[in-house]
């Protein structure tokens, strides 16, 4: 691990002025992810800002019934907390199913949200290629293993994927991220957050390098309430998705759809907000043939590789399988 | 080197709105001070100033190369350790490298086998992947401080009675795993165990056994 300066700020204004025009300073928060990629030597900042110390942890109700969620408080805390379980169940089971009780301990949402990919030919410098680490050198996973790869809106720079589960639950539940930055306080819509590879897949978000992320609200959605997470993975448990879906159905009378949420994880160099999907399913009445369009509609312009194409039949199976848990919620 | 120890600590709020830097690349002179300048009138972290006080200063150890070591004072199992460490170290090498507690032990040292699991403020983390200068002021619970004197935990006595091991590496992280998952209460089925366990790995496949374990030490508790 590179040498680096330590220091703790009090409050986020601090925090901010101390990153401003120091692009090789980070904020530390959980540190899950910063430290593991520094011990790899993939990131190498030389000025760690400890912002753990911030009151930036509350998960409260907004007085539109929506629910603002600190961007230090814990993925556990945040799963087990009574209004996620209640209103947002989708949220919480998504957490859930992500690392570890260990890591969640310690991960922030803040954190979250600014996971980096797991990518091998990103994770470890012994790779030369890889143009999300080291712009204009190749990407790796091209030719290479590219069995956790990306199927949508992957470019020939780079074929990653976002690896957060709870992302794809804020994806779907229509959130936005609020951010500090040296001008005050902006607002982010949760699916302009991340970005796609495009020709800058050294950028995974739209955050800028001083900036810090203060909040993430979820406006209030009742439908949510009926909302699930299906997570498929190699192991049972602790692994990363192969494929994953969040999903809400707002149901009226004849089991007809109102409105509907649908995002996918594992699949894309961002949460995926399956907005082709989701147009499929309105005004439907929700069963395996409507559920199946939806599923077909989204993934049509998916594209595999050597080890991954399993990953678009994987995923639309999976679109129909959250769907009909959803719908047969009570 | 001991002698730097007994820089005076006099605090100039002129910078008190400035970050309290306590580890950077510059000489420790510079750092003491900068320490002592900025943690007066700090609104958290009131530890903090406890321990830049002289007369917990510990005589420094050769610093590594160019950089500085900085202060934390870590709470492990009941007692207070005042230590300088590289900013880069992680809990689990203070621990162990430091403290000499070793029954923490280190597998991949990337967050991905629990091994190195210990209560933090009495919530398990894997304390390979945190830096020992962020626990300034926590209560750090180890393997080494779950007896009570002669007396092993329920859960200790349970591995035992249960063959929860084979080559024992994992054991330390499993029990402090486990004694948060009984704390949390998410042992009510095996399933939830075996998921609530999942992030610790035992590569010897000891894992019926370590169930069987932690199902009797729900049953039994602590007297």
């Amino acid at each position: 691990m590179n040498p680096f300066t330590y220091s703790r700020a009090a409050d986020a204004d601090q925090a901010v002025t101390a990153v401003s025009g120091k692009p090789e300073s980070k904020f530390l928060g959980g540190g899950t992810n910063l430290i593991d990629l520094m011990k790899m030597g993939v990131e190498r900042p030389n000025e760690l800002i400890d912002i753990n110390r911030l009151p930036l942890g509350q998960i409260e109700e907004l007085p539109d019934k929506g629910v603002r969620i600190g961007a230090l408080a814990r993925n556990s805390d945040l799963a087990e907390h009574e209004l996620i379980k209640t209103r947002y169940p989708v949220l919480s089971q998504a957490l859930l199913s992500g690392a570890s009780p260990q890591l969640r301990n310690m991960a922030t949402v803040g954190g979250n949200l600014m996971q980096r990919t797991r990518c091998y030919y990103f994770y470890d410098p012994g790779f030369p290629a890889c143009n999300k680490r080291k712009p204009g050198s190749g990407c790796g996973a091209l030719d290479g293993y590219n069995r956790i790869h990306a199927v949508l809106g992957q470019s020939e720079q780079c074929i990653a994927t976002n690896p957060s589960d709870m992302c794809v639950a804020l994806a779907a539940l229509d959130a936005v991220v609020r951010v500090r930055g040296p001008d005050g306080e902006r607002q982010i819509a949760f699916v302009d957050f991340h970005r796609l590879p495009g020709d800058t897949p050294e950028r995974d978000t739209n955050l800028r390098p001083d900036e810090l992320i203060t909040a993430v609200d979820l406006p209030a959605m009742p439908f949510a309430a009926r909302s699930h997470y299906l997570k498929l993975r190699d192991r049972a448990s602790y692994a990363f998705a192969l494929v994953s879906v969040a999903a809400a159905l707002d149901l009226g009378s004849n089991h007809k759809i109102n409105a509907a949420r649908v995002a996918l994880g594992g699949i894309a160099h961002k949460p995926w907000r399956a907005n082709a999907a989701e147009k499929e399913l309105v005004g439907q009445e929700a069963n395996e043939n409507t559920f199946r369009a939806a599923a077909e509609a989204e993934l049509a312009p998916a594209k595999g590789y050597k080890y991954n194409s399993f990953k678009i039949e994987l995923a639309k199976r999976a679109i129909v399988h959250a769907l009909s848990n959803v719908a047969a919620m009570g | 080197m001991a002698t730097e120890s007994e820089e005076p600590v006099g605090f100039d709020a002129s910078e008190s709105n400035e970050l309290e830097i306590v580890g950077h690349l510059e000489t420790r002179r510079k750092f003491i001070k900068q320490v002592a300048g900025t943690s007066a009138a700090l609104a958290i972290g009131p530890r903090l100033v406890g321990s830049a006080s002289p007369d917990q200063v510990t005589p420094m150890t050769t610093p590594a190369g160019p950089r500085d070591s900085v202060k934390v004072n870590l709470r492990v199992n009941g007692k207070s350790h005042a230590l300088d460490v590289d900013p880069r170290m992680t809990l689990l090498d203070a621990l162990r490298e430091r403290l000499q507690l070793t029954g923490s032990k280190k597998g991949c040292d990337h967050g991905q086998c629990g091994a190195c699991t210990v209560l933090v403020n009495g919530r398990r983390i894997n304390s390979c992947l945190t830096l020992a200068v962020m626990h300034e002021g926590d209560e750090i619970t180890t393997i080494e401080g779950l007896a009570r004197g002669d007396e092993l935990h329920p859960l200790q006595t349970a591995f035992i009675e249960h063959d929860g091991f084979q080559c024992g590496y994992c054991t330390p992280g499993q029990i402090c795993s486990a004694v948060a998952l009984l704390q949390e209460g998410h042992a009510n089925s095996d399933d939830e165990i075996r998921e609530w366990m999942s992030g610790n790995i035992c590569r010897c496949g000891a894992y019926p056994n370590i169930l069987a374990a932690i199902k009797e030490a729900k049953t039994k508790g602590r007297a």
